[in-house]
């Protein structure tokens, strides 16, 4: 997808000091992973241990949050999964030459 | 008779709902501080965009338009009509969004035209711009109007607070949002909301149809309803076009709902367009839209299917439906999370429609507040201005605005169905803007007189036929056209964009045109060929090649569309 995949330490000297390195915490797959991961746990734990005769008659007696919680934590790994084995390389070079060109709120419609 | 839900509606959420969505907002908040602070380069990386993979802006771009109108106004419409609701996603949306990344893309792209206001400034000059300008921010105001009050609803489903403070406080809310920096990580919390949102609404569906027994059970039940067999099937879709003939309402709906308003929304709006943009290259730019019309093609069955599953679950909607007179649908989807999901689950929907309209109001107070300060302020009232004097007339545009929205969001709870409002919006405003556009991208003979013209001719003609029709402005519409509901506004929408593009031709035929050495970048045919074609677009594979994924999307849209004829 990106074209920062897979160019690690490709370039030469201009590089200077800094180094490329993964988006972490900030790849938005980080978020989607530690958010929907969360929420499955609770939900996990609400459908195993505090579920009650009103939660069954509202869902036709599924155990609704069991479930949801479930699947949530298993998108929660797959993201995780997919965010280890293809990171998004950040290269520091590339950022520096796009200064400027903005991100997009649509306040920098006009400069 | 009014459904009297305002009474009764009271969501029982619990100290772990409020919780999940607390979590939810602490996530958001932290990314704005972030992007606030620029507390790391990759940061940066991200929300400069240049390396944002085609999946993320796909999402973002439906999910800057999955807000209020999709959840709410398109579950209330599956309530009131049924299967035909469809339509607004396989003849509206779907088509709509694979032309914008076919045809549109490589215009806006290459012509490096970010704005529908700017393209018509460069192309027609100050006279379309003021008037695009101001039937814009009117628009935006009225829509924002819509989400405050639909994020007031929830509020009060909540907590029980009467209207008039849900509204507020809400308001409150979506300032302090704005201003904390929550809109320059608006890609980044739109793919987020866009997971929060199927992980609430997913469930929802399944719940309720378990509780109707399955599939079978809902076209059991929904036959034996009111509306009959006839809200199972999609066409001709009279009950929603409220349309008698048949043969008039599939044209209504193809040219009215399917042309006019569709494709005027999505290839003009350009908070949508934005998303597309903010990718590396153009065929990752083509394929922001085309890759967004898989999940969008989809949407419908968890947002349209809820709608229809609470007419014939919730006794007070099914009821009220089969005494007949007026019903207020818009709760729909509210009543079904209060009857079957349990706590838990029920805080992640809350936190998700919360999420929803927070970002569709947000979204339509910084574009109002883009265009005020920038096409308004400082191009007709205050030139030459430091930016730090712009910026202080934004904040002060936001704050205005959030005031004004209070007001707009009281005209549009006095609708029993806010799509009959939203798509009368529409008529108003995309319907004539897209017809001026597209001519002038087309031919470039057009005059700047014929501009701006047509633009106000068109919206005079919506409204003309708002005020003929039955009920598009309520009490104060005469009833001489036998049109009523959004059936009404894909009459008003169709005769705008006719009428605009009539007076266009006539006052071209009249007045100079521009030379065209001013309109390369502008129109189709002045616009060299390699600033509209992405030079490495054949090395792509398959998978990542517009064209081919859009014919799939049109393949599985029409696949759609017969299986739920």
């Amino acid at each position: 997808m990106s074209t920062a995949h897979g160019q690690a330490g490709a370039d030469g000297p201009e590089q200077g000091t800094k180094q490329k390195h993964t988006a972490g915490a900030y790849d938005v797959r980080t978020v989607i992973a530690g958010l929907i991961g969360l929420y499955g746990i609770v939900l996990t734990i609400m459908g195993l241990f505090f579920t009650n005769a009103d939660d069954r008659a509202k869902t036709g007696d599924w155990n609704a949050n069991l479930w949801s919680g479930i699947v949530m934590i298993i998108v929660a790994v797959v993201f995780a999964l997919w965010l280890v084995l293809r990171p998004i390389v950040v290269d520091p070079v590339a950022l520096e030459k796009e200064k400027g060109e903005g991100t997009s709120d649509g306040s920098d419609l006009h400069h | 008779m009014v459904l009297a839900a305002d009474d009764t509606l009271r969501l029982d959420a619990n100290a772990v709902d409020y919780a999940l969505v607390v979590a939810y907002f602490a996530v958001v908040l932290l990314i704005g501080f972030a992007a606030r602070r620029r507390v790391s380069d990759s940061l940066d990386f991200f929300l400069s965009g240049r390396s944002l993979p085609a999946w993320v802006t796909g999402l973002a771009f439906i999910s800057a338009n999955l807000g209020a109108v999709e959840i709410i106004g398109m579950s209330a419409n599956g309530a009131q009509f049924g299967m035909a609701t469809f339509h607004y996603f396989w003849i509206g949306a779907v088509p709509a969004m694979l032309f914008l990344g076919v045809v549109m893309m490589p215009f806006y792209y290459g012509s490096k035209v970010r704005s529908v206001p700017e393209f018509m400034r460069r192309r027609f000059g100050t006279g379309a711009h003021l008037v695009n300008a101001l039937s814009f921010a009117v628009a935006q105001l009225l829509i924002a109007g819509i989400n405050l009050y639909l994020l007031a609803t929830v509020v009060n489903a909540l907590l029980g607070w009467p209207l008039w403070l849900g509204l507020v406080i809400a308001a409150a809310i979506v300032l302090s949002y704005i201003t904390l920096g929550g809109l320059s990580a608006a890609i980044y919390n739109e793919v987020l909301q866009f997971f929060v949102i199927v992980a609430a609404l997913l469930p929802l569906t399944l719940i309720g149809l378990h509780r109707v027994g399955g599939i079978g059970g809902l076209v059991d039940r929904v036959e034996a309803s009111v509306g009959g067999d006839e809200q199972l099937r999609s066409w001709p879709g009279t009950g929603l076009s409220a349309i008698e003939n048949p043969v008039l309402s599939v044209i209504g709906i193809v040219f009215g709902l399917g042309f006019v308003l569709s494709f005027g929304y999505w290839t003009t709006n350009f908070v949508e367009v934005q998303r597309a943009m903010a990718t590396k290259s153009m065929s990752a730019a083509r394929s922001t839209p085309i890759i967004g019309s898989f999940p969008k093609m989809f949407i419908p069955f968890i947002v349209i299917v809820p709608g229809m599953i609470a007419a014939v679950l919730i006794p007070s909607i099914s009821e009220a439906k089969a005494a007949g007179g007026t019903v207020d649908y818009n709760n729909s989807i509210l009543l079904l999370m209060e009857a079957v999901l349990p706590n838990g689950l029920l805080g992640v929907a809350i936190a998700g429609l919360l999420a929803a309209f927070m970002a569709g109001m947000a979204a339509n107070i910084s574009a109002f507040n883009t265009v005020f300060s920038y096409d308004l302020w400082q191009q007709y009232v205050k030139k030459d201005r430091p930016d730090a004097y712009y910026l202080m007339v934004g904040r002060l545009a936001t704050v205005g605005a959030t005031v004004i929205a209070i007001f707009t969001a009281i005209i549009a709870s006095g609708y029993s169905n806010l799509m009959d409002y939203l798509q009368t919006l529409f008529g108003f405003f995309n319907a004539p803007l897209f017809a001026t556009f597209i001519l002038g991208m087309f031919w470039k003979r057009m005059t700047a007189t014929a501009g701006w013209t047509g633009l106000i001719s068109g919206t005079l003609a919506a409204v003309l036929v708002a005020f003929l029709s039955e009920d598009s402005f309520g009490t104060a519409s005469l009833g001489v056209l036998p049109i009523s509901g959004q059936g009404a506004s894909f009459v008003a929408a169709g005769a705008a964009f006719v009428v605009d593009i009539l007076v266009s031709v006539a006052v071209t035929m009249v007045t100079a045109p521009k030379p065209v050495s001013e309109l390369v970048g502008l129109v189709y045919s002045e616009t060299p060929k390699e600033q509209r074609t992405d030079p490495e677009a054949h090395l792509l594979p398959w998978y990542q090649s517009p064209t081919k994924l859009a014919g799939i999307s049109l393949v599985l849209v029409i696949i759609l569309n017969v299986i739920f004829r």
